[in-house]
């Protein structure tokens, strides 16, 4: 690993400018994989702008009903947060779904949005990657890829955005809060990660030198019924093979008057599933009702040689928990 | 920004004047003009003051060290195992500000003023953590090098089952904080699977950590 600067801003302004005016400088969160990517060798910053000690590690109510979760709340404060457990159930659950006791300890709510991908491509630097390299390929295309991309992958690019809790927000229609040398911006959660297309190097659409200061859960979906299923190898500590994020209301005479559907672990970001929603809005949602929506959904699906077990698993688990979410009601 | 305290190393700016005849080089002087060089490689190393098991430790870390590092490497605490050295393994967990941390993934530079408590700081007076004695009496381990990990981590989560944090086989209808959480033999699994033990000596690891619950 090659030396590097370090400086701890002590403000968000302290950050960015400090960020500007070095090169190669990238921003130090709670750093579970940065620090890890630095090992590898795929990150070589210049100097880190260390942002784990800014103001923003608070969960705060908003006079709306929302809440704005600081970039800097770690995983595991944010999913113990009593109204993130009561009010956003399917957060809470995703970010208990991810990683280990100590990762969640350590790792943000900005730095979950912003990890990178553990395709092992990427993160052998000895291994073309598209993303690491651009120009130098794709070694999953045709290599192991048994976990990944089945949605809106391309032919540059097949990894899977890792996030639990990206999923839920994404779901929950919430917004990201950006500073940074322009000012600052808001980006809705679906809009906040890219689909890899000709340039998978980006996963997601911040500009250099912005900083997350903050992600807003909206009062909208604030109470909704929800719920997050993962499916992976083993029964804890692992990556999604597919995962699911549900937010379902349904009004009065049991039609759907909203519902917001997102997979993981299927695509290059959270998949949120508007042919779905498309499909089940207005209807009563009846277990025929989820299966023909999900599929609408699922049939954009084009697996990889070794990943088309992907799909079914997808289906079945969008299907149970709809389902059960249905059933739920009040 | 309280940017980095650069060390004070003759030696960084020693290693310049071998190498180069420009006479601003070869530093070590602190009226010189500045000398980007040197400046260069101070600015990879800062100073920090770490609270190691209850007492302040000085150090200068080179910024590419890790927590895990430093404890094993400076500190002569090698309780804390090097496993996989990419947070996947545990066995370099140790308790950071009371919470249970992957110190391979931590960098020390930007711990510091931390409170930081490793296997060897979790007995006191000369008594073992009842974890530890649980560990002992059910013989929880064959070849114990994940065993430091395992204690640190299950210090950890009685200290977030008592302040009422969920884990993901928590009923989702409970309400978070309101209580402390039970540990189940399930919850015990599930929050200890951040710690693997590839003698496979978990179902004793899990009647341990369940003794001290009792």
């Amino acid at each position: 690993m090659k030396p590097y600067g370090y400086v701890r801003a002590t403000s968000v302004e302290e950050a960015t400018a400090a960020h500007a005016a070095r090169p190669g400088a990238r921003y130090l969160a709670g750093g579970t994989n940065l620090v890890d990517l630095m090992k590898h060798g795929v990150e070589e910053p210049g100097t880190l702008v260390d942002v784990s000690r800014l103001p923003l590690d608070t969960v705060e109510e908003l006079p709306d009903g929302g809440l704005r979760v600081g970039a800097t709340v770690r995983n595991s404060d944010l999913a113990a947060h009593p109204l993130v457990r009561e009010r956003y159930p399917v957060l809470s659950q995703a970010l208990l779904a991810g990683a280990s006791g100590q990762l969640r300890n350590i790792a943000t709510t900005g730095g979950n949005l912003l990890q990178r991908t553990r395709c092992p491509y990427f993160q052998d630097t000895a291994m073309p990657c598209n993303k690491r390299e651009p120009g130098t390929g794709c070694g999953a295309l045709e290599g192991v890829h048994r976990d990944h991309a089945v949605l809106g992958h391309s032919p540059h690019c097949v990894a899977t955005h890792p996030s639990d809790m990206a999923v839920a927000l994404a779901a929950l229609d919430a917004t990201v809060h950006l500073h940074g040398p322009d000012g600052e911006r808001t980006v809705p959660v679906t809009g906040f990660h890219r689909s890899p297309g000709d340039h998978p190097e980006r996963d997601t659409v911040i500009r250099p030198g912005e900083l997350i200061t903050s992600v807003v859960l909206p009062a909208a979906t604030a109470g909704l019924p929800s719920a997050y299923r993962k499916a992976r190898d083993r029964a804890s500590y692992a990556f999604a093979l597919a995962s699911v994020a549900a937010v379902l209301d349904l009004a009065d005479d049991g039609t759907v008057r909203g519902v917001g559907l997102a997979f993981g672990g299927l695509a290059h970001r959270p998949w949120r599933a508007r042919l779905a929603e498309t499909a089940l809005l207005g209807a009563t949602p009846t277990d025929r009702a989820i299966a023909h929506a999900v599929e609408a959904e699922l049939g954009l699906a084009q697996p990889l040689r070794d990943n088309a077990f992907k799909v079914p698993l997808a289906h079945n688990l969008a299907c149970r928990v709809l389902s059960e979410l249905a059933a739920d009601r009040p | 920004m309280s940017a980095a305290h650069p060390p004070r190393d003759p030696a960084a700016t020693d290693g310049a004047a071998g190498r180069s005849h420009d006479p601003a080089a070869t530093g070590g002087d602190a009226t010189r003009p500045h000398d980007p060089a040197a400046a260069d490689r101070d600015d990879t190393r800062s100073r920090v003051t770490l609270q190691v098991n209850g007492a302040p430790r000085d150090l200068t870390v080179d910024h590419r060290a890790t927590l895990l590092d430093v404890l094993r490497e400076d500190l002569g605490l090698t309780g804390a195992k090097k496993g996989c050295d990419h947070g996947q393994c545990g066995a370099c967990t140790v308790l950071v500000d009371g919470r249970r941390a992957n110190s391979c993934l931590l960098l020390a530079v930007a711990q510091d003023g931390a409170e930081v408590i490793t296997v060897e700081g979790l007995a006191a007076g000369g008594e073992l953590h009842p974890v530890q004695q649980a560990f002992l009496d059910r013989d929880a381990f064959q070849c114990g090098y994940c065993t430091p990990g395992q204690l640190c981590s299950a210090v950890g989560v009685f200290a977030e089952a008592a302040a009422g944090h969920p884990s993901h086989v928590t009923d989702p209808a409970r309400p978070a904080g309101r209580g402390p959480v039970e540990l189940t033999r399930e919850e015990i699994r599930e929050r200890l699977s951040g710690n693997l033990c590839r003698c496979g000596a978990y179902p004793n690891i899990v009647a341990a950590v369940e003794d001290v619950t009792r």
